[in-house]
């Protein structure tokens, strides 16, 4: 008899772990919360998402329905004065609440950390900034801090090319690095290309191909950020910090400054245009100074 | 150590400072127990002030066009917003309130270690508050960097502004060191004889854990602000980077104070809930002993953790390797807490009233908040969301949805205690549901805005965002409306309520083996001694000692 109840207990418990977890699955791969995929980094960082959804969903759905069923079932009727009972602890039972946790917190750490070497996080940043040194042409030269004008310039943090570059390597026609120098001040991004000398307030990218952000603020912290990209990067003043990502898919995203930076600081935003790898051309083309004017 | 009876103490209390009546609530008072209520009204106060600069916000955010009010306004409000319910509301109702309250009788003691260093904790809040939200009449203009106030920005806002908010934040800093010093004394050295540590009710081990971590991370602080304020009053470099400054070390400092913050925040609350739990359940606290050491081991893992709020700002790899997974193991010791107030709650007789609808939606809140906090925890995924409104839900989730709820959760549970009188049921059931659905209209959504582009602390934002962020502001109006029926109740019932009795609740702490409201003394005779503070169930002991008893 006893012995019925508690196989009758261990196949509920089991059944509804069971249907727990394949609603957690379903949901965390099923349901879309992020914005469209528009990097080598986006689908990475997606799988990350999926995972973390996907567990999270089960947690809170199994902790909300022991929560919801103890408050029905354990109600105490009106005018009942008797206890509960006294139990005070179970030590097998709080060790396997605290081991499965532990578990499943160091799985998801390990996990994310390898998702985030995948995304160039961990790639060293000094070498591929240190190659492309540039004297910088923007206005602002001037009033740079001593720092900048040191000939070889420390980059203090940012992402790195990411390692998984499958789609760069087999659609970029040159595969070279494109690098772009990235001003950031009260209350604008300013994109300056060295390579042809173009200025612009956008930036304009082509498909396919890795490109790196050199980024410098000129007064206070701003953060540059792509939602498309899932890249965010600080732009810190005294301190360069380098975004490289690489776009595949064509469009027109919004890039946003995530950091407050003064009374305007919403109204800090542009676009990241995508563009193919020919109408990218033409975009040079069309934007290149004229070279009589001299 | 010898228990003091009232007659030694009377020529001590009866003190010509302290007047008679409700006088006395405006005096200072070294009564613990008039401490207690003046920070729970001063905070409440404080909570309706931060509430109207959040109705303001969420005004403005109503229409995607900054068209409320100017955008440096608009700064000063959310500035204020966050350092007024932050320093004004929770650190001192969640501590000081209910730690002034009822750390004396948990520990049976008459008072606490340092009464008058108590009342000047105190009475540093009131002026520190008004000196804060002054500011922008007085200064000519509030700070507008945030509660952060990260530099540089801190030092090109105007100047005069940015001072007083440090000067204020540096008081009530110096407030919560001087509460925590007392809350340590007293656990440790107050303890009447016979009660050991492994025998104090839950809210005083919270109550040991948060203390140690404001006297540990305060005075960082302090420090880093008043360096910030030379930046701007004497012009050194500290943080400026055109003087060789460098400001990531200003959000290290900062930080190192601003995520045990966190913890100062919510372990109170942690504490208040395993003591309302089991009283409504009639059975014991399951897991006493883990229930500590996961107590301890927050307070251990929150110190080492403040770098994840600067996985963006350029922090070297192996920082964030080792930050990830220190922030990630909190929810170690954290699940182990939910697990065991679900296992108090399992098989208990459970009375669903307004002390125990604000705890249960306390576990539902916090468990949605700490999920969203393990995945901002891991880098790649903060890097996506860092400063944006995903942020924004989950740490309200954390402090509204947590600790503000546990608050609520408190007053229910304590307001007999305090003034001899029950809260009306059907009031306190009606501010739970409005305040419950306000709560989750307004905060759920922001996720999904973070998620999808919306950055945080703007005045203006993407068209296409419009929708939801009219559903949160119409979250936010009912959280407004929330508050009257509980004003109205702690109001009419002060008056007319319904009589409580020394015990309603029949509980087994000793702050209920006493009268409602309790002698100044606390007790007429000697200190009840509470060696089971969460014995329900046992029927055939007595449940407690009672009231004669003890005399």
């Amino acid at each position: 008899m006893a012995r019925a109840v508690k196989i009758r207990a261990a196949i509920t418990t089991a059944l509804a772990t069971a249907s727990l977890g394949l609603t957690g699955f379903l949901v965390g791969t099923r349901v879309n919360l992020l914005p469209v995929d528009a990097s080598t980094n986006a689908p990475t960082y997606d799988s990350l998402f999926k995972v973390l959804f996907s567990i999270g969903t089960m947690l809170f759905l199994g902790i909300s329905i022991v929560l919801i069923y103890s408050l029905v079932r354990f109600r105490r009727n009106e005018g009942e004065l008797a206890d509960g009972p006294p139990l005070e602890g179970n030590l097998p039972l709080e060790i396997v609440w605290t081991a499965i946790p532990a578990v499943v917190i160091l799985f998801v750490g390990i996990y994310s950390y390898d998702i985030y070497d995948r995304m160039g996080g961990m790639t060293p940043l000094d070498h591929g900034a240190l190659h492309h040194q540039h004297a910088m042409d923007t206005p602002s030269h001037t009033m740079e801090a001593k720092s900048m004008e040191m000939p070889s310039e420390r980059v203090w943090g940012g992402i790195g090319p990411a390692i998984d570059t499958g789609v760069a390597s087999t659609s970029s026609a040159s595969g070279a690095v494109l690098p772009v120098e990235v001003t950031a001040m009260q209350f604008a991004f300013i994109f300056h290309y060295p390579e042809a000398d173009i200025t612009s307030g956008e930036l304009h990218v082509p498909l396919g191909q890795p490109v790196e952000l050199r980024m410098k603020a000129l007064d206070v912290i701003h953060a540059f950020w792509v939602p498309q990209f899932r890249l965010k990067q600080d732009v810190i003043p005294g301190q360069p910090t380098v975004l490289s990502f690489t776009a595949t898919r064509p469009g027109t995203y919004p890039a946003i400054c995530a950091e407050l930076c003064g009374p305007y600081h919403g109204g800090m935003r542009t676009s990241v245009v995508v563009h193919e790898v020919d109408d990218y051309q033409t975009w040079l083309q069309q934007n290149r100074p004229a070279p009589s004017s001299t | 150590m010898t228990v003091a009876t009232p007659r030694d103490l009377e020529p001590q209390l009866q003190q010509p400072l302290q007047p008679k009546g409700w006088l006395r609530y405006f005096s200072f008072s070294v009564d613990h127990k008039v401490i207690g209520l003046q920070y729970l009204v001063c905070g409440f106060f404080f909570y309706l002030v931060g509430g109207l600069l959040a109705g303001a916000i969420r005004t403005e955010l109503a229409t995607p066009l900054s068209d409320f009010m100017p955008r440096d306004t608009y700064n000063e409000v959310l500035t204020l917003h966050g350092t007024v319910m932050i320093f004004l509301w929770i650190v001192p109702v969640v501590n000081g309130a209910f730690g002034n309250y009822l750390i004396p009788f948990y520990v049976g003691a008459r008072d606490m270690a340092f009464p008058r260093l108590n009342a000047v904790a105190f009475w540093m809040i009131p002026p520190a508050g008004f000196l804060l939200i002054s500011s922008y009449f007085l200064a000519g203009a509030a700070a507008q960097s945030g509660w952060t106030a990260y530099p540089p920005l801190s030092l090109t806002t105007p100047a005069a502004g940015q001072v007083v908010w440090i000067l204020s934040v540096l008081l009530l800093g110096g407030s919560s060191i001087f509460g925590a010093v007392n809350f340590i004394a007293t656990v440790l050295k107050m303890r009447r004889p016979g009660l050991k540590m492994m025998q104090l009710p839950m809210y005083c081990w919270a109550m040991l854990g948060t203390s140690l971590l404001v006297v540990l991370s305060t005075p960082v602080l302090a420090g880093v602000l008043i360096l910030l304020s030379f930046d701007i009053i004497a012009h050194t470099g500290f943080f400026n980077p055109t003087l060789g400054g460098n400001v990531v070390v200003y959000q290290h400092l900062f930080w190192f104070y601003s995520h045990p913050a966190v913890y100062i925040m919510v372990l109170p609350a942690f504490g208040l809930v395993s003591e309302i739990l089991p009283v409504h359940a009639r059975k014991p606290l399951f897991g006493y002993t883990t229930m500590v050491y996961s107590i301890m081991g927050i307070v251990f893992l929150g110190l080492i953790v403040w770098a994840h709020h600067m996985f963006t700002s350029g922090t070297p790899p192996w920082m964030r390797l080792f930050f990830t997974i220190a922030t990630s193991f909190i929810a170690v010791p954290t699940g182990i807490k939910f697990f065991n107030w679900l296992a108090t709650l399992w098989g208990g007789k459970i009375a669903l009233n307004s002390a125990m609808l604000f705890s249960c939606g306390f576990i539902l809140n916090f468990v949605f908040g700490g999920i969203t906090g393990i995945t901002l925890a891991q880098v790649p995924f903060d890097i996506h969301v860092h400063d944006t409104y995903y942020v924004v839900g989950h740490f309200h989730y954390i402090v509204y949805g947590g600790t503000v709820f546990v608050i609520f959760a408190s007053l229910y549970h304590w307001y007999p205690k305090f003034t001899g009188r029950l809260l009306n049921e059907d009031l306190g059931r009606l501010h739970f549901l409005l305040t419950f659905i306000g709560f989750n209209l307004c905060f759920l959504p922001q996720h999904w805005l973070g998620l999808n582009g919306m950055p945080r602390r703007v005045a203006e934002y993407d068209p296409t965002f419009t929708t939801l962020n009219q559903v949160s502001s119409v979250g936010a109006l009912l959280m407004a409306i929330s508050t009257l029926p509980l004003l109205v109740n702690v109001v009419v019932t002060a008056f007319q309520g319904k009589r409580a009795g020394d015990n309603p609740w029949n509980a087994l702490t000793a702050e209920w083996l006493t009268s409602s409201p309790p002698p100044v003394e606390n007790w007429k005779g000697e200190a009840p001694l509470v060696t089971e503070p969460y014995g329900y169930g046992r029927a055939q002991e007595p449940k407690a000692p009672t009231l004669e008893a003890a005399r």
